[in-house]
């Protein structure tokens, strides 16, 4: 790895990687390093388009890393990654893509996540997505991230996007049976005229299955986003979308809310705020000495924190 | 010495604040009171620079500062605690405390602030502050954050609003620290006679006027013996 692998490595995951137990590093399309355990097993898929990961039964503690770093201009790197949750195991995985295009030719980066999570597991999936580069080629980002969770499973996903993606197109799909409870937290960033999609379907199957999902964003300049969320409530269930925006300068944020509650014990609830920073919290700020530049960086820090 | 002169201030055809000549200075506590739409919250978030007057001039130690922001006037040493407190997402009490020191702060150090108001317990530090605190822990960790700045104009906006007896007894402790420590400028708004009787000199406004201004002992005496100029 060169410098600036280890940079994009360095946005997206905190740790490094290579000292870490569990991991597979790939660039441009190709994998550049791999290891696993003898509780988590990473398989390459036989078409050479993506990996298999294994969770044993039981494994507890686990961290799997998989990032992806794209540095070739030009390129479109399509990975189908599957995860395999073993009954009550309690796991880690930490994603993310960076992309680096110092040329004019577009990067892509489509990664679809198919996760199988069994009866009584917990999976926390920590997702970044991060873009640098001085090319006018886009640094384009499409993760799809399938979710099937059997009963009393558990799901938390964390995704942050705050710099340099020109376009994204997030989609999440998942079904919940009985007991089960899937959390997301989305964290949107915008500049420039990039534009960021975001799309959930979540279906609760089971009973008392539940779902809570947050999306805080900020549109800035000329940028554009767009939130769309539909949830289908087939019995006793609970769910609570949550979608905030920011909007600063020319920003656009449109939010598509959709619940359909198909049992009369369905308890679905969305709340949408979209608006630009309010007055009263620049006062406040500004009255403890911020300048009101240096109040909407804390703000918005904050609001994405 | 902070000094308002001839303020005017007017929206929809309405006078709020009527020709307000007054004089503040340094070592005093003031507290205004007077009947509601008196002007008493126009006049304060004027001196802090929260609303420009039509007309009129605020000078600060002989500086003009009328056209100074708000931001500005908190570097010159104005704290302002809002009657409503301002809520937030994702910012802690612990971040709005290190906004309030203008430096990074130890934790041991922003509960410290948070004893000055009656608040003890180390978890506060993480909490948002937003609605999932009571309206009396609000209303003081805002005068907390006021308090971290060690301002020498310090303006209260009705602290006592929206808060329940236990918290409004330990505001009235803080403002006898204040009056008993302060080198500055302190001025509260207020209707609740313990507050008034902390006072130095209290301020009666009424229609957007200074009706009359005195010391405790005889602005407590005109107050409550015509109880319908104060509001209960």
């Amino acid at each position: 790895m060169n410098e600036v692998d280890k940079k994009l490595l360095h946005e997206i995951v905190d740790d490094d990687v290579e000292k870490t137990e569990v991991y597979n590093i790939r660039k441009n399309g190709q994998c550049i390093g791999r290891k696993s355990n003898p509780y988590i097993d990473i398989i390459s898929k036989e078409d050479g388009k993506g990996i298999d990961v294994y969770v044993k039964e039981n494994t507890l503690f686990g961290i799997v890393h998989i990032p992806v770093i794209i540095t070739e201009s030009g390129l479109t790197d399509v990975v189908y990654n599957d995860f395999h949750i073993g009954k009550n195991s309690n796991i880690v995985i930490i994603s993310g893509c960076g992309v680096h295009n110092d040329h004019n030719k577009n990067s892509t980066h489509d990664g679809i996540h198919r996760f199988y999570i069994e009866e009584n597991a917990k999976v926390k999936y920590v997702e970044k997505h991060y873009g640098e580069g001085e090319g006018t080629g886009k640094r384009i980002l499409n993760p799809v991230t399938e979710i099937y969770m059997k009963p009393s499973s558990h799901m938390t996903i964390d995704t942050v996007q705050i710099k340099g993606v020109d376009s994204a197109k997030r989609k999440t799909y998942a079904k919940l049976e009985e007991n089960s409870t899937l959390v997301i937290t989305e964290k949107v960033m915008t500049h420039g005229k990039q534009k960021a999609i975001t799309d959930f379907k979540v279906k609760l199957k089971g009973k008392n299955a539940s779902t809570h999902v947050t999306s805080r964003s900020v549109a800035t300049e000329d940028s554009y986003q767009e939130f769309s969320s539909n949830i289908i409530g087939k019995t006793k269930c609970y769910a609570h979308v949550e979608c905030d925006a920011i909007l600063k300068d020319h920003g656009r944020v449109k939010a598509i809310p959709e619940i359909y509650a198909k049992d009369v014990e369905a308890n679905l609830i969305h709340e949408a705020a979209i608006g630009k920073i309010a007055g009263e919290q620049l006062m406040k700020l500004m009255s403890l000495g911020l300048t009101k530049t240096e109040a909407e960086e804390a703000i918005i820090q904050g609001f994405l924190k | 010495m902070l000094e308002l002169k001839d303020i005017c201030f007017e929206r929809d055809n309405k006078k709020i604040l009527d020709h307000i000549n007054l004089v503040l200075e340094k070592n005093k506590f003031y507290v205004i009171t007077g009947p509601n739409g008196s002007g008493k919250s126009t006049l304060v978030k004027i001196m802090m620079g929260i609303e420009k007057p039509d007309s009129g001039q605020i000078i600060f130690d002989g500086k003009d500062i009328t056209h100074l922001s708000v931001d500005e006037r908190a570097q010159l040493g104005f704290g302002f605690a809002f009657q409503q407190p301002v809520l937030f997402k994702g910012i802690t009490v612990f971040d709005l405390l290190k906004i309030a020191v203008g430096k990074d702060i130890h934790e041991e150090e922003a509960l410290n602030l948070l004893k000055k108001v009656g608040i003890r317990t180390k978890d506060y530090l993480k909490r948002e502050v937003n609605r999932s605190l009571s309206g009396g822990e609000l209303k003081r960790i805002e005068i907390a954050t006021v308090l971290a700045r060690n301002p020498y104009v310090t303006i209260f906006d009705e602290p006592e609003a929206g808060i329940d007896l236990w918290s409004f007894q330990s505001l009235t402790e803080v403002f006898r620290e204040i009056e008993s420590t302060s080198n500055g400028i302190t001025l509260v708004i207020s209707h609740q006679e313990r507050i008034l009787n902390i006072a130095d000199q209290i301020i009666l406004l009424e229609k957007g006027k200074i009706k009359q201004i005195g010391n405790q002992k005889e602005m407590i005496n005109i107050i409550f013996k015509d109880s319908n100029n104060v509001e209960e």
